[in-house]
């Protein structure tokens, strides 16, 4: 599949979004975020801009971005409706507790609105996952594993964006940098076993089944002469030696540079505003790297009559 | 719009007979010419004249080679929207513009509300879909949905493009929900089939196989040789026409 560049902003931009929103909600409900501290108001700022940046991002991906509101409408069958929707939602709460941090309104009225936050977030992450899951002609995304992908990397990215704001407001780092490491370490536990998974299946489909006819040997000549869209599209194709390179990018920059800061961390509580940036520096990179390849490397069952032996 | 109706009324449909296409692309041209101007059009292409020339076409005409025991040599497989019973690319789709129409089963984008998310085309096992890039919206094969009703033409013409414009009749439109349609009876007849038909999409469009090549080599009686005497005068003619062969 093609690797859209508004999608993989979108994602990966939202993603921290919501993972940074679903922790401070639940930061708050425990009692470590006062709505009028500095850091829920501007940690809640950051949340909602790489939320906005994200979806915003996404509506480059459309053809027709100004009718973007009419997918609101089929949340009952659509999982991107529902993505859409769930998005819209959780503005709702968020937006309100952002604007009583501002004002330094406190109250009951805030947990709930935490709460709120929380689900919507984890619901909104969600459903982006099941967009890719629910797609039966992809067998890379059509996999019980890719939700979950999907929020332990929105968790991972958000909690290391909790702890660079923690770092930088002089707070101790040691339980955050703890709670982020054991997002990371189970984001990276859930790719790996992602990877051995996709790797292990050969594939459901043949060209003999996309034809209906025995023994198909080889594409003689394709329908035209140069790619259509369904080739530039769905016959995105990445080589094998640059997906395993870029598959170790991924382990080494989204996942051990950073975790091992944040084990540092944990253990000594220091250095936090010289580590942080590198390391949400470094996971950002690996992170945009990881959701180039989850596209790049999903293989399209239409890839079938295009030469494609087996998808 | 959002699901899929539970019964259609009826199943309208292709059947492409892969014995009979000889894969000389007219049902992909005149395709493109009847709606680029009809329910999909504009049908843009990008870079016509250029290095690198594509466009949105709602059919295709591959030729593969195929060596079974049933057939050895090359199959022209012609390859468009098959109108499935319960396809993805009409649930999948956030606005509602990919339905599937309940009096006659035909799979349409509203080319109104569409958004241009590409859903419907990434949940599609057939490569039927094809964006228009310029148009920013989903393009698919109508069924000619503006002809096969148009009373403005004349009845004869009140099929699809590509059904009236095959010079050897390897493509058929009819009811596949009834049993006793010429393209079910034909489908019968032939042991039509779906194409993917594991993957569940319960196609309605059916394809025919090609008719299995004779096994047996034609027996042609050797011409029999003339009785020969061996006497002066056919020794004389047998001279003669060689002198003359030379």
């Amino acid at each position: 599949m093609h690797p859209a560049y508004s999608v993989i902003l979108f994602t990966t931009s939202s993603g921290a979004g919501y993972g940074l929103l679903f922790w401070l909600s639940l930061a708050h409900v425990i009692g470590a975020q006062p709505v009028a501290g500095w850091g829920f108001f501007a940690g809640l700022f950051i949340a909602l801009g790489l939320i906005t940046l994200g979806l915003l991002s996404s509506t480059f991906h459309l053809g027709r971005p100004e009718r973007a509101w009419r997918a609101l409408s089929q949340w009952r069958s659509s999982w991107l409706s529902r993505e859409g929707v769930a998005a819209l939602a959780t503005y709702v709460p968020a937006g309100v507790l952002w604007l009583m941090s501002l004002l330094g309104i406190a109250g009951w009225l805030t947990l709930p609105l935490a709460l709120l936050s929380a689900i919507g977030a984890v619901a909104t992450v969600w459903c982006t996952g099941m967009i890719y899951a629910s797609l039966r002609t992809i067998r890379e995304w059509h996999m019980p594993q890719v939700p979950y992908v999907y929020l332990a990397n929105a968790a991972a990215s958000g909690a290391l964006l909790l702890v660079l704001l923690h770092a930088f407001a002089g707070r101790d780092i040691r339980l955050v940098s703890l709670i982020a490491l054991l997002a990371l370490g189970l984001a990276g536990a859930l790719k790996l076993i992602y990877w051995r998974r996709i790797d292990a299946e050969p594939g459901a489909y043949t060209a003999d089944m996309a034809l209906g006819l025995k023994g198909v040997k080889r594409q003689l000549e394709p329908p035209h002469s140069r790619p259509n869209y369904v080739m530039r599209e769905m016959g995105y194709d990445v080589a094998r030696r640059h997906a395993e390179t870029l598959r170790r990018s991924v382990l080494l920059w989204g996942f051990l540079l950073p975790g091992l800061m944040l084990a540092f961390q944990a253990l000594t509580g220091g250095l936090g505003p010289v580590l942080m940036p590198v390391a949400v520096t470094a996971a950002a990179a690996g992170l945009v790297t990881e959701r180039w390849l989850f596209f790049a490397e999903a293989t399209h069952l239409s890839t079938l009559y295009y030469g494609n032996q087996r998808a | 719009m959002t699901t899929l109706p539970e019964k259609t009324d009826k199943s309208l449909g292709l059947v492409i007979d892969l014995d009979i296409c000889v894969g000389c692309h007219a049902c992909v041209t005149s395709c493109k010419e009847w709606n680029t101007g009809g329910y999909s059009a504009p049908l843009t292409d990008q870079e016509p004249y250029g290095a690198d020339p594509h466009g949105a076409f709602l059919n295709r005409v591959h030729s593969y080679e195929v060596d079974n025991d049933h057939w050895k040599g090359t199959v022209h497989f012609p390859r468009s929207c098959l109108h499935c019973e319960t396809p993805d690319c009409v649930t999948v789709c956030p606005t509602g513009a990919s339905y599937k129409r309940e009096e006659d089963g035909i799979v349409l984008v509203n080319p109104d509300t569409c958004i241009g998310c590409k859903l419907c085309s990434w949940a599609c096992p057939y490569g039927a879909r094809e964006y228009d890039y310029d148009e920013g919206v989903m393009k698919k094969c109508t069924l000619c949905v503006d002809r096969i009703y148009n009373e403005t033409i004349p009845e004869e013409d009140r099929v699809p493009a590509c059904v009236k414009a095959c010079p050897t009749g390897a493509r058929a439109f009819g009811d596949l929900a009834d049993p006793n349609s010429a393209v079910s009876q034909n489908v019968a007849a032939r042991d039509g089939f779906n194409l993917l038909d594991e993957f569940g999409y319960k196609p309605v469009n059916k394809y025919l196989p090609p008719r299995k090549a004779s096994d047996r080599t034609p027996q042609i009686a050797a011409e029999p040789q003339a009785e020969t005497t061996g006497s002066a005068l056919e020794k004389l003619f047998a001279w003669a026409d060689r002198a003359l062969s030379r």
